[in-house]
C-alpha cells in the first residue's frame, strides 16, 4: 500500500511541476506578445507605447533572465499570489477565484456523485432485462453523446424561458443581497437546479451506459458461470457482479474528471453561474492571461486532489491494492 | 424454432472464414446498421449539403433578420440574417475533420506509445507508462484552453491536431494492457526465434491480434475529438475564420437566441453533434457484439 500511494504521489507531484511550468511557459513561448496586445488595444501613440512597454516589462517583471522569472513565479505562488487581475482591477486573481470557487464546488460535487451513484445502480438493473435494455438504454447513448452545452441550452430554453419555471442567469435573484434568509437560499436553490440538472443527466447516461456494460462482461465470466451451476439466486450473483463491475467504473471517474471540468466550464457560461467556468470565459474575452493562468492552476489542483480521493476510494475497497499486490489501474 | 435451428446450421455448414464471420454478424447487427447509416447519412450532407445552398457562408443579409425556417432559409437564418443551413453543412465538414484528424492521430499516438511500452517492458514501459499517467492527470481540456487562448490565429487542422496530441492516453493504457498479455504467447515468441525485427513483430503478428479493439478505439477517439472540438469552440477558443457547430452554439448563446426564442439557430448544430457521437457510440456497441461472441443476444 505504501508502494501505492508512494507512486501515485511521486505522480501528482511531477504533474503539478509541469503543470506550473506549462503554465508560465506558454504565455512567455507562444508566438505573439501578450504586452504589445495589451498596448495596441489602448491604441496610444508611438512615444507613449514604448514607455508603456518597457513599464508593463518591469511590473510584470519580464526584464529579469529567464531562470529568474521561472524561479519567481513559483516564488509568487506560494505565497499565493497569482498576480492582478486586468479584466477586474485592481483585485487579485487569487481573491477572485476564491469568491467563485464555493459555486463551482456545489454545483460540480453533487452532480459527480449523484450522477455516479444512480447512472451505477441503473445500470446495473437494467444489465440483461430486456425492455429495459432495448427501451432506456439507447437513451443513455443519446445522453452521453450530448455535448453538455446543449442540454443545458435546451434545458434553458424550454424550461427557463417557453415555460418560465426556472431563471436561466445567475446564481441567485438580481435583486438579493447574499444573506441568511429563506428568500435567498430558495433563489439559490432555484438557480442551480437547471445546470446542476444539465450536468447530471450527460453524467447519468454514460455511467448507466459503463455499468451495463460492465455487468454483462461479468455476468459471462467464469465465477458466474460457476454460481449459477450451483443453483445461487440471480441477485447474489448480480451482487457479486456489481461489486466487480464497480472497479473499472471508478477508474473511469477518474479519467472522466476532465471532460466532467469541461462540461462544468461550458454549463456554467450557458447558465451565466458565476463560478469558476464562467470566469474562464470572463478571462478569455477580456484577454485577461492572469486570470487564465490562475483558473487553469486551480483547476490542475482539484483535479489532483480528486485523482487522489478517487486513489484513497479505491484502496478502501480493493483488498488487492491493500496487499501489495497489483490493482488501481497503473 | 425449426428455423432459427436450420440458420445455426448453415452457418457451420458453411465453415465461413474469420472476415466472412465478422460480416455475417455485422450485416445482423441492428445496432451496427442504425449506428453506421446515421453517421453515413450526415455524412452524405457534408459533401454534397454545401451544393444546394445559395448563400455564401456568414454572409449578412439585412432584409431577413432572425427568420424562422422556411422554403427560402431551410433552416431560418441568425440575427445578423445569416443562412442556418449554410452555417449548418460547413459546421458539418469541421465536425468531420476534427473527428477524423484529431481522433486518428490520438489513436496514433496511443497505438505507438501502447505498442512500445507493452512490447519492450523495462525501463522504457515505466517511462512511457509515467509520462501516459501524467498527461492522463492533467485535465486535457485545460491546457488546450490555455494554448488556444494564447494563440491569435487558429485553425480547424491546428485544433483537431491539439487534441490529437493531448487525449491518446486512454487508449495507449488499453493498447499497452494488451500488448503485455500477447507478448509472451508461443506465436510471438516463434517470430522473435525466427529473427524478426520488434517493429515487424509488432506489426504482423500483435497487431491483427487486436485489430476489433483497435477498431473501436479508433472510433471513440473520433466522438470524443468531435465533443471535445464543440466544447472548446463553445467557449470561444475555436477556429477563428470559418464556422463550427460548437461556434454556432455560441454564437447564438451570445446572441440571445435564446431570450429571443430563436430555437432554430441552436437546435440543428447540438442535435447534429448529438446524433454522429451517438451513433458512433451505439456502433461501437454492435461492433463489440459482433467481434465478442459472448456478448451477442441469443
Amino acid at each position: 500500500m505504501r508502494r501505492y500511494f508512494g507512486r501515485k504521489i511521486l505522480i501528482y507531484s511531477i504533474t503539478f511541476f509541469l503543470a506550473v511550468t506549462i503554465d508560465w511557459a506558454i504565455p512567455r513561448f507562444m508566438p505573439g506578445d501578450p504586452i504589445r496586445n495589451l498596448l495596441a488595444r489602448a491604441g496610444q501613440r508611438a512615444e507613449a507605447a514604448d514607455v508603456m512597454y518597457t513599464y508593463y516589462t518591469k511590473a510584470f517583471g519580464l526584464d529579469v533572465s529567464t531562470w529568474q522569472q521561472y524561479l519567481n513565479f513559483w516564488k509568487a505562488l506560494f505565497h499565493g499570489d497569482l498576480g492582478i487581475s486586468v479584466f477586474r482591477f485592481p483585485q487579485p486573481v487569487a481573491a477572485i477565484l476564491m469568491k467563485a470557487v464555493p459555486f463551482s464546488i456545489c454545483l460540480l460535487v453533487p452532480a459527480i456523485l449523484l450522477s455516479f451513484y444512480a447512472g451505477n445502480k441503473f445500470g446495473a438493473f437494467a444489465a440483461r432485462t430486456k425492455i429495459l435494455d432495448n427501451t432506456v438504454l439507447p437513451l443513455g447513448y443519446i445522453l452521453t453523446a450530448t455535448p453538455y452545452m446543449w442540454l443545458g441550452i435546451l434545458l434553458a430554453w424550454s424550461l427557463g424561458i417557453v415555460a418560465g419555471v426556472f431563471p436561466i442567469a445567475g446564481a441567485y435573484g438580481f435583486n438579493l443581497a447574499p444573506s441568511l434568509s429563506w428568500t435567498f437560499i430558495f433563489s439559490l436553490l432555484e438557480h442551480w437546479f437547471l445546470p446542476f440538472t444539465s450536468l447530471f443527466l450527460v453524467g447519468f447516461g454514460g455511467w448507466a451506459i459503463g455499468m451495463r456494460n460492465m455487468i454483462i462482461y461479468e455476468l459471462e465470466s467464469d465465477y458466474s458461470h460457476y454460481l449459477e451451476a450451483l443453483g445461487a439466486p440471480r441477485n447474489l450473483i448480480r451482487r457479486y457482479a456489481f461489486r466487480n463491475a464497480l472497479l473499472p467504473q471508478i477508474t473511469g471517474l477518474a479519467l472522466q474528471l476532465g471532460v466532467i471540468v469541461a462540461g462544468q466550464v461550458v454549463t456554467e457560461v450557458v447558465f451565466s453561474y458565476p463560478g469558476i467556468g464562467w470566469l474562464l470565459l470572463a478571462a478569455i474575452q477580456n484577454q485577461d492571461y492572469f486570470l487564465l493562468q490562475g483558473c487553469f492552476l486551480f483547476i490542475i489542483i482539484m483535479v489532483l486532489i480528486a485523482n487522489f480521493i478517487i486513489d484513497i476510494v479505491y484502496v478502501v475497497i480493493d483488498p488487492r491494492t491493500r496487499i501489495g499486490m497489483v490493482g488501481g489501474g497503473s | 424454432m425449426i428455423e432459427k435451428k436450420e440458420k445455426t446450421e448453415k452457418v457451420f455448414a458453411k465453415e465461413p472464414k474469420k472476415i466472412n464471420e465478422f460480416l455475417y454478424f455485422a450485416l445482423r447487427n441492428t445496432k451496427l446498421k442504425v449506428g453506421l447509416s446515421i453517421v453515413l447519412l450526415f455524412l452524405l450532407l457534408t459533401l454534397i449539403g454545401p451544393l444546394f445552398t445559395n448563400y455564401e457562408l456568414n454572409a449578412f443579409s439585412a432584409g431577413s433578420l432572425s427568420s424562422p425556417p422556411s422554403s427560402e432559409y431551410w433552416l431560418g437564418t441568425t440575427v445578423f440574417g445569416q443562412d442556418i443551413y449554410t452555417q449548418f453543412v460547413y459546421g458539418l465538414r469541421a465536425t468531420f475533420i476534427v473527428g477524423a484528424i484529431g481522433g486518428g492521430l490520438a489513436t496514433i499516438i496511443g497505438l505507438l506509445v501502447g505498442f512500445i511500452a507493452g512490447y519492450r517492458g523495462g525501463i522504457v514501459d515505466e517511462l512511457l507508462n509515467m509520462l501516459t499517467n501524467i498527461v492522463l492527470v492533467i485535465p486535457a481540456f485545460a491546457v488546450l484552453l490555455i494554448i488556444a487562448a494564447y494563440l491569435d490565429v487558429r485553425g480547424i487542422l491546428m485544433e483537431s491536431v491539439l487534441i490529437g496530441l493531448i487525449n491518446w492516453t486512454w487508449t495507449a493504457r488499453a493498447v499497452r494492457a494488451q500488448t503485455f498479455s500477447l507478448r509472451s504467447r508461443e506465436f510471438v515468441d516463434m517470430a522473435r526465434m525466427s529473427g524478426m525485427k520488434p517493429l515487424k513483430i509488432i506489426f504482423t503478428e500483435i497487431a491483427p491480434n487486436m485489430m476489433s479493439y483497435l477498431l473501436m478505439a479508433l472510433i471513440l477517439q473520433f466522438g470524443g475529438a468531435i465533443l471535445f472540438a464543440a466544447t472548446l469552440d463553445f467557449i470561444g477558443l475555436g477556429p477563428t475564420q470559418g464556422i463550427s457547430l460548437g461556434l454556432m452554439m455560441n454564437y447564438a448563446v451570445l446572441w440571445g437566441a435564446l431570450q429571443f426564442g430563436s430555437w432554430w439557430w441552436f437546435v440543428p448544430p447540438g442535435f447534429a453533434i448529438m446524433a454522429i457521437v451517438g451513433s458512433l457510440y451505439i456502433m461501437n456497441v454492435g461492433l463489440d457484439e459482433v467481434f465478442n461472441p459472448k456478448l451477442r443476444e441469443m
